[in-house]
């Protein structure tokens, strides 16, 4: 760099430092402006064009890459969205109802990424899988649309009609969210006669359709959607439910301790107390920790500060036939 | 025969000293920062996003190269006035369209074989990093050889994609060659579109012609494998062959309509 007729060269060193400077500069003005005009929290969500086909053209050969980036954006959304609606005071301060995007509905968006990602790589095994998990699970940890979840595997189904993974996820939202046991056991029959279908499967039929909503069939169940889990997200989740499930048994045995406790005369109903009757050793936790709770009504419950509430409803056993 | 490779290593050496190169570094930084970020978002997808990612820009930049120094190969001759000095000597017009040509492919081989060997540096890494057990939710090996595939059709996708820059470059100016480049490369990767046309519309006329478009165009589409061996599918080597083989027809339509414009353009 010149200037003028001294033709005076400026270094590189010092230019460099101007060009520090200026940039220091502007981000000094950039966060004075911040503070005067602070800028909106986070940006809406939303999806400007929802149609599969539309973004397929617009990809121009580069499917792939796009249906990358939609399920970076359907993984930050559900995360963030999980995230907020786990906050009440954001969720108070976001004024409407945190996730919900277009019909206020929480976690509206995440079967139209899921479903973006699909179309435009149809070959996203996790996604259809992701979406089994949480587009059926209730809120706050999911969208509470098992038929969404069951059309989203449907449709990995039509492209990949040997996933036998699918077909168990798809009897799996029937069990757990419909409790619909004579439908599950269909599906896993039929996931079980798919070529390299672990042999457990049968089993998990059978079981469903003597035992459905008992709680050693949902273990089962969980036991193996962490097995077939190909990432840590549902395998997490899997594990979860199954501390949650141990949780349920543990509240079990505890009931009958304190109405054991109860009817030997305590007349206290704090666990201090029942710990003196001697029907158990010390005060209770569960998994995560957390000591269990007793309700005015007698009922041992978990506590709201555990990290494992809520506690999911569990299916409906079957009754006996006469 | 001697003459063309000459030029096409000047071409190449060129493309070097224009910093053509500068972009393997982009290439490099974009594959280890992706690699870094992305195991963050991705939730256990980070091997397949990565291949993703690098057969993709492998393409984005190789096309960069093919149209933006395909136009110039011939029309900066003749802006820059250089063409008078190359004419003078003894060299055929055949041998300089043919020479810048070769030269070009040899600067988007080097490149594309650079991309190759930093994609798969990354995808070591990341499979070291994974450790045992991850490839469980992976369709494909991270080091998936078949990847080789993909890079190699790519290869002969922007092969064609120079041609055609090549060809507008011996008769147009840069700006519309680039237009017109970018126009048919487009068109190219659509053209299944206008072999459906009769789908769509009901006059024979216009469908008769989106046909006769399609038989015309090149028709880039086939070159896109890159979704088939992320997810570990097979491209059979007969399917490589044929569209390789249909590729090379094109290109050498492509230079004989370059050679023919050139040598009748008249530079005096």
């Amino acid at each position: 760099m010149t200037s003028g007729a001294g033709s005076r060269v400026v270094t590189p060193v010092v230019t460099l430092a101007m060009v520090t400077f200026l940039v220091a500069a502007a981000a000094a003005v950039q966060k004075e402006r911040e503070l005067r005009y602070p800028p909106p929290a986070s940006a809406d969500d939303s999806l400007y064009i929802t149609s599969g086909p539309v973004v397929s053209r617009l990809a121009v050969g580069y499917k792939a890459l796009v249906a990358d980036l939609y399920w970076i954006r359907a993984i930050q959304y559900y995360g963030g969205t999980k995230l907020k609606l786990s906050d009440p005071a954001a969720a108070a301060n976001a004024g409407a109802a945190p996730g919900a995007a277009n019909d206020g509905a929480p976690y509206s968006m995440l079967y139209p990424m899921l479903d973006l990602t699909t179309t435009l790589d149809p070959r996203f095994n996790i996604a259809y899988r992701f979406g089994a998990i949480f587009l059926a699970e209730a809120v706050p940890g999911g969208a509470g649309r098992p038929d969404l979840a069951i059309d989203l595997l449907d449709k990995g189904l039509r492209e990949r009609p040997d996933r036998w993974e699918y077909m168990q996820d798809i009897g799996f939202v029937h069990y757990w969210w419909r409790h619909d046991y004579q439908a599950a056991s269909e599906w896993f029959t039929r996931a079980s006669e798919v070529a390299g279908a672990p042999w457990w499967l049968k089993s998990l039929a059978a079981n469903t359709l003597t035992e459905g909503g008992d709680r050693r069939s949902s273990r089962l169940m969980w036991e193996s959607i962490r097995a077939s889990a190909e990432i840590e997200w549902l395998r997490n989740d899997a594990e979860r439910r199954l501390i949650q499930l141990q949780a349920l048994d543990e509240i079990d045995t505890l009931q009958r301790a304190v109405d054991r406790a109860i009817a030997a005369g305590a007349t206290s109903l704090d666990w201090p107390s029942i710990v003196r009757t001697g029907v158990i050793p010390g005060i209770p936790v569960d998994p995560s920790g957390t000591p269990y709770e007793i309700a005015p009504d007698r009922r041992v419950s978990m506590s709201a500060k555990s990290s494992l509430f809520p506690l999911p409803t569990e299916p409906h056993p079957l009754q006996p036939t006469p | 025969m001697r003459a063309i490779g000459v030029i096409a290593l000047n071409v190449f050496r060129e493309s070097v000293r224009d910093k053509v190169l500068y972009n393997l570094v982009f290439f490099a930084i974009l594959l280890m920062g992706a690699s870094y970020l992305i195991g963050q978002l991705t939730a256990g997808q980070d091997v397949k996003i990565i291949k993703d990612l690098g057969l993709a820009a492998t393409s984005i930049f190789g096309l960069f190269i093919a149209v933006f120094i395909g136009i110039g190969l011939v029309s900066k001759e003749v802006e820059r006035r250089s063409i008078y000095s190359l004419l003078s000597k003894p060299i055929e017009r055949h041998q300089l369209v043919i020479g810048k040509y070769a030269g070009l492919i040899l600067t988007l081989a080097v490149n594309l074989s650079i991309m190759a060997i930093a994609l798969y540096t990354v995808l070591a890494y990341m499979a070291w990093m994974a450790g045992p057990g991850a490839e469980a939710a992976w369709d494909a090996p991270a080091l998936d050889p078949a990847l080789l595939k993909a890079v190699g059709l790519t290869f002969v996708e922007l092969a064609i994609v120079t041609a055609i820059a090549l060809f507008f470059s011996t008769f147009s100016t840069p700006m519309l060659s680039a237009a017109l480049t970018l126009g048919f490369f487009l068109a190219g990767r659509f053209s299944t579109d206008l072999r459906n046309f009769n789908e769509v519309v009901e006059s024979s006329v216009a469908s008769w012609l989106a046909r006769l478009l399609y038989w015309v165009l090149p028709n880039l589409g086939p070159y896109d494998v890159r979704s088939q061996v992320v997810h570990g599918l097979p491209v059979p080597a007969g399917y490589l062959v044929i569209t390789t083989f249909y590729g090379a027809l094109y290109i050498a339509a492509l230079l004989v309509g370059a050679v023919a414009v050139f040598s009748r353009r008249d530079f005096k």
